[in-house]
């Protein structure tokens, strides 16, 4: 135990703190390459780079289950999702011109100056006795030993004290599974989309965008989809 | 340097979130804008695991209490040094008198459900991208709603 505690106490000083410094650069350059970008391949493998950095970070913070999650999710499913999608609607994105973007400038730096300004009464980093670190989350570390009999206290927190959060992912999960079925037309309805907001009746053909692209169905497939 | 550094971490994250927070506002291709609210949203985690980190903490898995590379009956291990420990119920615990020292769990178990709720509304949001890219053959917002006024005002051919 006293080796445990020799290897532990004075390491975290400088290596930490280095590689912390070198994560977060390189977080920032990525996340400023995205905004200058205008390839939306380039784009959507910049957020998986994003994604894959920051689960490495979060190793070096001790959240080993969070950097898991992170690099297995965030970095693969949403870069597949987002990649499919890509491939479904555009390649490029089209520059915007820079007096549109300073009202969105002013909002960000209005908010950020906010904030920083708040960060004067954060704890500092790595503080044992913060009001974050000293109560629900160490009564969690202190009981999951006797309670449930695993190691993982991260584990035990998910899936049996708030074992109903964790039900209710679930069932976002589910839903939002259902609504992308939906959306996409799985269910059979494919092209076949028909609106009537105010009485009036919008299809494919007479959609805002309709004329800009030439209908290829013919005739018996217009009438089923609804005309 | 420690003492330097203190309050960096947060400085920093605060720059990523405005950044994905601009990347929102000012971008108007719809998959871009999903992006940096996917950036946005990875931030958010990082400041959160930031706050649980303990200084000289370990992550929170209980370590067993018994020497390291002995088995139950003192006969050394050839396997080597670390064993998962299997539910004998004796753990390192922290508290006064102990020298081992674990991460907070708490915000590590709020950022899983985050992370995978997040996953769940980007793909929410990118079937939307792909439906509105169906009808109006497009995914650039201005586009979007130049065809839309012109909708309004005069109707379609038909």
């Amino acid at each position: 135990m006293s080796l445990l505690a020799a290897a532990v106490e004075p390491a975290f000083l400088v290596p930490t703190l280095l590689l912390d410094i070198c994560f977060l650069a390189l977080l920032v350059v990525v996340a400023f390459a995205i905004v200058r970008m205008r390839s939306l391949f380039g784009i959507v493998m910049l957020q998986g780079v994003y994604s894959l950095l920051s689960a490495a970070w979060f190793v070096t913070l001790d959240a080993v289950d969070v950097a898991f999650t992170e690099a297995a999710v965030g970095a693969g499913v949403s870069t597949v999702l987002m990649l499919s999608a890509m491939l479904l609607a555009d390649r490029q994105s089209t520059p915007v011109p820079m007096r549109r973007q300073l009202g969105a400038l002013a909002v960000v730096v209005l908010a950020g100056a906010a904030m920083l300004y708040a960060v004067g009464d954060m704890p500092a980093f790595g503080d044992v006795n913060s009001p974050a670190n000293s109560y629900v989350g160490m009564d969690f570390m202190a009981k999951t030993a006797e309670e449930v009999k695993i190691p993982n206290v991260v584990t035990a927190v998910l899936a049996s004290y708030r074992g109903y959060d964790t039900f209710g992912e679930v069932v976002v999960i589910f839903s939002a599974g259902l609504g992308v079925l939906l959306l996409l037309g799985l269910n059979g309805n494919s092209g076949n989309w028909v609106a009537r907001p105010n009485g009036q009746v919008i299809n494919d053909r007479t959609a805002p965008s309709a004329g800009l692209y030439q209908d290829n169905r013919s005739e018996e497939q217009r009438a089923e989809a609804g005309q | 340097m420690s003492e330097l550094f203190s309050q960096y971490n947060y400085v920093i994250v605060i720059v990523l979130m405005m950044t994905g927070l601009y990347i929102v506002f000012a971008s108007r291709n719809l998959i871009k804008k999903l992006v940096g609210l996917s950036v946005f949203q990875t931030s958010v985690f990082l400041l959160y695991i930031t706050v649980a980190k303990v200084k000289g903490g370990q992550p929170p898995i209980l370590i067993e209490d018994k020497p390291y590379g002995v088995d139950k009956d003192g006969h050394a291990l050839l396997e080597g040094p670390i064993q998962v420990a299997a539910g004998d119920g004796a753990f390192l615990l922290p508290g006064p008198g102990s020298d081992v020292l674990y991460s907070n769990p708490l915000p590590h178990v709020l950022i899983l459900t985050a992370i995978v709720v997040g996953v769940a509304t980007l793909a929410i949001g990118l079937a939307l991208t792909v439906r509105i890219r169906e009808v109006y053959h497009t995914i650039e917002e201005d586009e979007i709603q130049e065809m839309d006024f012109v909708y309004n005002l005069e109707g379609t051919a038909d």
